[in-house]
């Protein structure tokens, strides 16, 4: 674990907080990666900020998981692993979003990328998001019950 | 399943046709939903899903160590390489070292995979274009990789050689010689290839100037490997986050600028050449004796000999088969480069011994969402190339 002060002191940590104070509420490492926690609701004009900085560059939508935390509320969490080519950097983004209310809103506009990886959180935790242009399952047939990645839905399946 | 179509406005009369999931040329089973005009294609919709098994929702119910065999049914062409990134995720998350001796075992067999991979993508990808003989040469090849792989891990395909901290077993006397044999023979077989290739005019005709993808859609779309590097970015995991001693290697990163598919055939026949010079690089690096695992008492399987003699041993040895190990709490991303791509798994620990999350950042997934972009404009034959030339394994897709 780094110091906190450490972590601040990133270009990344440093831009987003200077940028807007609110986008990043929590700054972490582990094993050498970088992950900072932004609130819903700032988090599309977060990515538009990464991706679109001339200096940061976060050009590359690598990956998008989704993590059930039940029975802990907020229950889902959202990851996105951006990777700037030119910098040669990996961050993480985290969402928590609660299980009530599990809506966020989409950056396919943002990273064309995150199409089919929203696609298949939708499917398979049934996170929505919010301006996506074709929210259907992916992996799923399209009549499935449920979302078998949920932690309170059976590994063998509903009988 | 069934499917609605939304047909392109203003198109007077159009036709939609399903091609596949039983269509020889998709590789397995992915269906397109194409809406034609005459033989050109106005809209390609790939759907997927049809060999979905829930590998990531298992891995939630097995051990870390137990999961490992669930990562050779992902990309089943390359196993050897979901093993090396699930087990680089986990040993991240636990902290561990591997020693140099199985590092570069691991590079030597990933590499290996690789050039076995580009095998069968260049012959299936050849016999979808009419070349048959190509087809039966490259697999002729393949089948001493698969020889090899039999040799050192017991197993064909389904190899699970790499475990958490190192090596399933030590490989057996006389597998360098019957590499050595392999390197020897193989740089004139790529030669063969490229004479029945490379200016054939069937060939050419086939694959020039068609699926151009340029280097913006492509990082957009999140596609990485051979794809990308096709359109003129280098990027290579390797070299960019070099993992298991990749940065003690000299190798090149090919890349061309044209983006089309005969520009991707060129590339991936340039890396079986390099792969082979790090093969060559790893077989004079492999000291001939060392430890294949680490030592981490309650993590790793103890040696045989030692639960003869050490009581410690033999308890560690039932509790990690009965129950498992614990990571500490925490999540990480590991990225390698997969003959197809950036694969990357995320695994999130709870700290009990079974994963909270397993996550499969599957290459052929994300770059066959760039299918519509390759084929749309095109001609029905040409959906065919553009398939075979993204070069996706359904099992990794579906997951």
């Amino acid at each position: 674990m780094t110091d906190i002060q450490d972590l601040e002191e990133k270009p990344v940590v440093r831009k987003l907080r200077a940028w807007d104070s609110q986008a990043g509420t929590e700054v972490r490492e582990f094993r050498g990666e970088l992950t900072i926690v932004v609130p819903r609701e700032h988090l599309r004009r977060a990515a538009e900020f990464l991706r679109g900085d001339p200096e940061l560059q976060f050009t590359f939508l690598a990956d998008l998981t989704g993590v059930d935390r039940f029975p802990i509320e907020p229950r889902f969490e959202l990851n996105y692993h951006l990777l700037s080519l030119a910098r040669r950097e990996r961050v993480r983004l985290k969402v928590r979003v609660s299980g009530d209310d599990p809506v966020v809103e989409s950056v396919t506009a943002v990273w064309p990328t995150a199409n089919w990886h929203e696609r298949e959180v939708f499917d398979l935790f049934g996170v929505r998001f919010e301006g996506h242009p074709d929210l259907r399952r992916i992996l799923m047939p399209e009549d499935w019950e449920g979302h078998p990645l949920r932690k309170d839905y059976p590994v063998e399946g509903y009988r | 399943m069934t499917t609605t179509v939304n047909t392109v406005t203003g198109a007077a009369e159009t036709m939609v046709l399903n091609m596949g999931p039983q269509h020889p040329s998709t590789h397995g089973v992915l269906r397109v939903v194409l809406e034609l005009d005459g033989e050109t294609v106005l809209k390609a919709r790939p759907e997927i899903g049809y060999l979905h098994t829930g590998i990531e929702k298992s891995c939630e119910a097995k051990t870390y160590s137990q999961a490992i065999t669930l990562t050779d049914r992902l990309d089943y062409v390359a196993p050897l390489s979901n093993n090396l990134c699930y087990c680089l995720a986990v040993e991240k998350l636990l902290g561990l070292e591997v020693p140099k001796r199985a590092q570069y075992i691991r590079v030597l067999l990933t590499e290996l995979t690789r050039i076995g991979s580009h095998l069968v993508w260049l012959g299936t990808h050849a016999i979808d274009l009419g070349a048959m003989s190509v087809f039966l040469y490259c697999f002729r090849e393949r089948e001493e990789l698969m020889k090899i792989f039999e040799l050192v891990s017991g197993q064909r395909m389904m190899t699970s050689y790499f475990r958490i901290g190192g090596l399933a077993l030590e490989p057996p006397p006389g597998w360098v010689q019957h590499i050595e044999r392999f390197v020897k023979m193989f740089p004139s077989r790529i030669g063969e290839y490229e004479r029945l290739l490379t200016q054939n005019r069937i060939w050419l005709a086939r694959t020039k100037g068609i699926g151009v993808l340029t280097a913006d859609d492509a990082i957009a779309l999140g596609v990485s490997g051979p794809t990308l590097r096709s359109t003129g970015v280098a990027y290579d995991v390797r070299k960019f986050f070099p993992y298991s001693s990749y940065d003690e290697f000299e190798f090149d990163v090919p890349t061309c600028t044209e983006g089309d598919c005969y520009a991707r055939y060129l590339l991936r026949v340039a890396e079986m050449r390099e792969s082979l010079k790090i093969v060559r690089q790893a077989m004079q690096k492999i000291p001939s004796e060392g430890p294949i695992r680490t030592e981490a008492p309650g993590i790793i399987p103890p040696e045989r000999e030692k639960m003869k003699t050490e009581m410690e041993a033999l308890i560690y040895h039932f509790k990690i088969y009965t129950e498992g190990f614990s990571p500490p709490p925490g999540e990480v991303y590991q990225a390698i480069e997969s003959p197809r791509g950036e694969l990357g798994f995320y695994v999130a620990s709870d700290g009990s011994p079974k994963p909270w999350r397993v996550k499969v950042r599957a290459p052929s997934f994300i770059n066959l969402q760039a299918l519509p972009k390759l084929v749309e404009g095109r001609l029905i034959a040409d959906v065919v190339t553009c398939i075979g030339t993204i070069d996706i394994i359904l099992g990794e897709v579906d997951r």
